[in-house]
């Protein structure tokens, strides 16, 4: 039964460990950011942080992660209190339908973790491997260098 | 839908939407009936009641009741917007709902960028009445001239009196028909329209609160899985194994080739499907055409020829020189990002709840209840937002799985949600085309007349109600066959969608070769066959103004009189400096024109490329594109769409074409059917030309044709050589530029 610790909080689910991590998240701990989207590992959609780095959680299994900090959009903000990060993607309206919007954030948010001032190439270098179809792209780059700035 | 309203659930069950309203008082009624006005715009036609359209509710809230659906393209938010300002009331008191069959007026499919043109005009008209109609009734209960009452907020007042429109209507059904009399406020008085109003779901979004259907989990939620056949027309013989005792299985549903299984959790879905593909043995129609003979076999077919233009050129005699060329574009994907997604539930009754980002709530109901066999008020469907669609995908046939799977476990919610494989195999494809431009020419090189022929398959094969069009019925043992396509006619047409040239030409002439059968599975993908025919005349006349001497623009302007085009055009090559642009060895600019269906959206899309002659890579440097859709409501959201229009077109026209053969589709993933990703993006530069008064063009597909022809005349202008097949792919270009 692994043993997990998500957004800060134990948690411990009944499934076997090469469960992939992206539907204990999503279904058993009722988390809304990590969205399925090819579960090749090709779109990003799914992206959270387990410590601080990037991670497709659609092909991670859960029994590889047990005791690491795994973060979700939820994680970052709320509602009510958006991170930054956040926020920046609301305050340039860096989105059409959205269901990028978690692989984006995720990733970025990993890049800022390693990178606090990046350039813009190395915002684009860092999210070549997150798929957009509405294509925001140059929204969720200006979104990304303005939570840069604010840092 | 579901954007900000937690009590929605409560309130229909309830029964609380009945009980605050009664009567209207009778002389108020009749006096409204009796005025006579304009006739009434949009879907306020079909459903005058403006109770269909807003409620005064308690708890200072107004309930905005709205057919069209949300599918990223912010129309929500402007629907929002235009009912707050005409109502005078702070948007915060909007509670939305949109797309639930059970309470929604019937506005048939959120397509064809006419939301705003018959969803939005409907909203601000309804709003506007029943500010008028509740003044009217302050006036009498307050004795104050309604000349001299103002609202804030809700709130009446004037003559030291006032009072909310809620104290005004409470415990009243307000039973009143739009007249058409009232005029909308003037820009000086909005506080909403054409302001910077940020989109109402993207906080909920950036966030991970609920808002999608995918992450929608009822009680007792079932995951189900279909296993797809691997080809069009594949049938099913036989399955060798019993997967019933995997875990988690629930129930294996066979229905002739339709196989699925039902489970309690998502990946044992998942498994359990994977398990039951390998075991299974399908029959597999042989001769069938491939993406390599498309074109071929595209002109081929027997077809129905339908012309839309015939005007003899009463020049004809002037002309010197006849040219002719032909223009080809493969099938294109929609290609969500989030793979279609429904929930169904079946109640004791028979009567099923379908959970659904489709486009056609009504419809879909409709052709659900026809695949069901039961009467159409068993089946309602409730909208809830999904990944952006760009047109019709698989959508319908996810919840169209969802019931077939449903059916069998009564009272326990279903959910389905195809594979990443099923959505790139599956969905219905933007249909291939094959366009040829022929004109004659005088001795300047001006046009004398001109020709344009098309050859495709169907553009439209939503539910529309109809069995036959959800995939899976497609495949149950009592089949229901694909009904014959038709081509869509005036004034919006389909194949032949912008095929008549904006330009007026002494003569023209458009006619298709429309093909009933289809190669691949398809369906309306984001401009029709717009994207194929502004492709085409954009590329054409490019090369008439170079065998002319003539710039592109100019020669454009000869022929271009509508003075909106005109400006859209000139004001294009200014933002793109087209007059002061220095030419460079591998680098061209490029520019091209269309007014959307010839009368939606005026867009124009100039870039700049460079093009590396050794691979054939082309590499977009930069694009500029000038607007003009109407009246504005909200600048970023026609800016947002024709600049992700603008990407989408170029991830088209660069890199995208689905492969098909006879073993089935072969472009299963991103792997194999790739698309533009952010490195590859260019700075784009979108404005749009405001026309305060005019009517809401819609913009959501307005740059898909202007934008894929501005490449391949960009392209023209580095390389010398004109490229009419898409996709530009490297390898392609290469073997252009070395013949």
């Amino acid at each position: 039964m692994p043993k997990l610790k998500v957004n800060g909080r134990a948690q411990e689910v009944a499934v076997p460990d090469d469960t992939p991590l992206l539907y204990v998240l999503r279904n058993d701990l009722k988390l809304n950011g990590p969205k399925y989207g090819c579960g090749l590992s090709q779109c990003g959609a799914c992206t959270v942080l387990v410590d601080g780095q990037a991670v497709r959680s659609c092909v991670t299994p859960v029994g590889s992660v047990t005791g690491q900090d795994i973060t979700t959009l939820e994680g970052l903000g709320t509602l009510e209190k958006p991170s930054k990060l956040q926020q920046a993607f609301i305050d340039e309206q860096a989105a059409q339908c959205g269901y990028c919007m978690n692989g984006m954030i995720m990733s970025a948010q990993a890049l800022l973790n390693k990178s606090p001032k990046p350039s813009e190439a190395q915002v684009r270098s860092a999210l070549d491997g997150n798929l957009c179809r509405c294509g925001v792209h140059n929204r969720v780059v200006r979104a990304v260098m303005r939570a840069s700035r604010g840092a | 839908m579901n954007v900000m309203n937690p009590t929605r659930r409560a309130l229909l069950q309830g029964g609380s939407l009945t009980l605050a309203f009664s009567l209207v008082p009778p002389a108020l009624a009749q006096k409204a009936a009796k005025q006579e006005g304009a006739p009434l715009p949009g879907d306020l036609k079909l459903h005058p009641k403006i109770s269909s359209w807003l409620r005064i509710e308690e708890g200072g809230k107004v309930r905005l009741l709205f057919g069209k659906v949300e599918i990223g393209q912010g129309i929500l938010t402007a629907a929002a917007q235009l009912a707050a300002d005409e109502l005078d009331i702070d948007m915060k008191r909007l509670v939305i709902v949109s797309g639930d069959t059970r309470v929604v007026p019937d506005e048939g499919v959120t397509a064809g960028s006419q939301s705003m043109q018959y969803g939005g005009v409907a909203v601000r008209i309804a709003a506007a009445e029943l500010r008028a109609y509740l003044i009217a009734r302050a006036s009498e209960k307050l004795s104050v001239d309604a000349a001299k009452l103002k609202v804030v907020d809700g709130t009446i007042s004037g003559g030291g009196k006032s009072i909310t429109y809620w104290d005004l209507v409470e415990g009243q059904k307000i039973d009143i028909e739009a007249t058409g009399t009232v005029k909308v406020k003037e820009a000086k008085d909005r506080r909403y329209i054409g302001k910077k109003v940020g989109r109402l779901d993207i906080p909920p979004k950036a966030t991970g609160a609920l808002i999608f259907i995918q992450d929608l989990r009822p009680d007792g939620m079932l995951h189900g899985r279909v296993v797809r056949p691997p080809a069009y027309g594949a049938k099913l013989v036989s399955v060798d194994r019993d997967v019933a005792t995997m875990p988690g299985v629930k129930r294996v549903v066979r229905d002739g080739s339709f196989l699925g299984v039902i489970a309690e959790r998502e990946e044992q879905a998942i498994a359990a499907t994977d398990a039951l593909r390998r075991a299974t043995t399908w029959d597999l129609p042989k001769d069938v055409p491939t993406s390599d003979t498309i074109y071929d076999w595209l002109k081929a077919q027997p077809a129905k020829l339908i012309t839309i233009k015939d005007v003899a050129s009463p020049l004809a005699d002037k002309a010197k020189k006849v040219v002719e060329a032909e223009y080809r574009r493969p099938y294109h994907m929609h290609a969500t990002i989030g793979p279609s997604t429904a929930i169904a539930t079946f109640a004791g009754d028979g009567s099923v709840l379908i959970q659904t980002h489709t486009q056609s709530p009504f419809e879909t109901a409709a052709a659900i209840a026809q695949m069901l066999n039961v009467s159409k008020d068993k089946v309602q469907c409730e909208h809830w937002q999904g990944s952006g669609c760009y047109g019709h995908n698989a959508m319908d046939d996810a919840a169209a799985d969802a019931a077939l799977l449903a059916r069998y476990v009564t009272g326990r919610p279903v959910r389905v949600q195809w594979s990443r494989n099923d959505e790139h195999k599956w969905e219905p494809y933007g249909s291939a085309m094959v366009v040829r431009v022929k004109a004659s020419v005088d001795e300047k090189g001006d046009i004398v007349d001109w020709d344009h022929t098309i050859w495709s398959t169907s553009h439209g094969t939503r539910p529309g109600g109809k069995a036959g069009n959800l995939l899976p019925a497609q495949t149950l043992e009592k089949a229901h066959p694909l009904p014959t396509p038709v081509n869509g006619g005036a004034p919006n047409y389909a194949a032949d969608r912008n095929g008549i040239p904006l330009y007026e030409f002494p003569g023209t002439h458009v006619r298709t070769h429309f093909v009933e059968k289809l190669a691949a599975r398809a369906s309306s993908t984001r401009g029709l066959g717009a994207y194929g025919n502004v492709f085409a005349i954009e590329s054409f006349i490019d090369d008439l103004a170079r065998a002319a001497k003539a710039d592109p623009v100019e020669y454009r302007l000869r022929y271009l009189k509508d003075p909106r085009a005109r400006e859209v055009l000139q004001k294009t090559a200014e933002m793109f400096g087209w007059t002061k642009w220095k030419a460079a060895p591998g680098k061209g600019r490029g520019i091209a024109f269309a007014r959307y269906k010839n009368l939606s959206t005026y867009t124009a899309v100039a870039m700049e490329v460079e093009v590396e002659k050794a691979s054939g890579a082309i590499r977009v440097k930069r694009v500029s594109s000038a607007n003009d859709a109407g009246e504005i409501v909200s600048y970023d959201g026609i800016v947002n769409q024709v600049e992700g229009g603008i990407i989408q077109s170029l991830s088209w026209t660069l890199k995208e074409g689905v492969r098909f053969d006879e073993k089935g589709v072969r472009s299963e993933d991103w792997t194999s059917y790739p698309i533009l990703t952010f490195s590859e993006i260019p700075p784009i530069d979108v404005k749009v030309i405001d026309r305060p008064g005019q009517p809401f063009l819609g913009a959501g597909e307005a740059s898909q044709g202007p934008t894929g022809a501005a490449l391949a005349n960009a392209v023209m202008d580095a390389t010398g050589v004109r490229f009419r097949d898409v996709p530009f792919l490297p390898s392609r270009i290469k073997a252009g530029l070395m013949a």
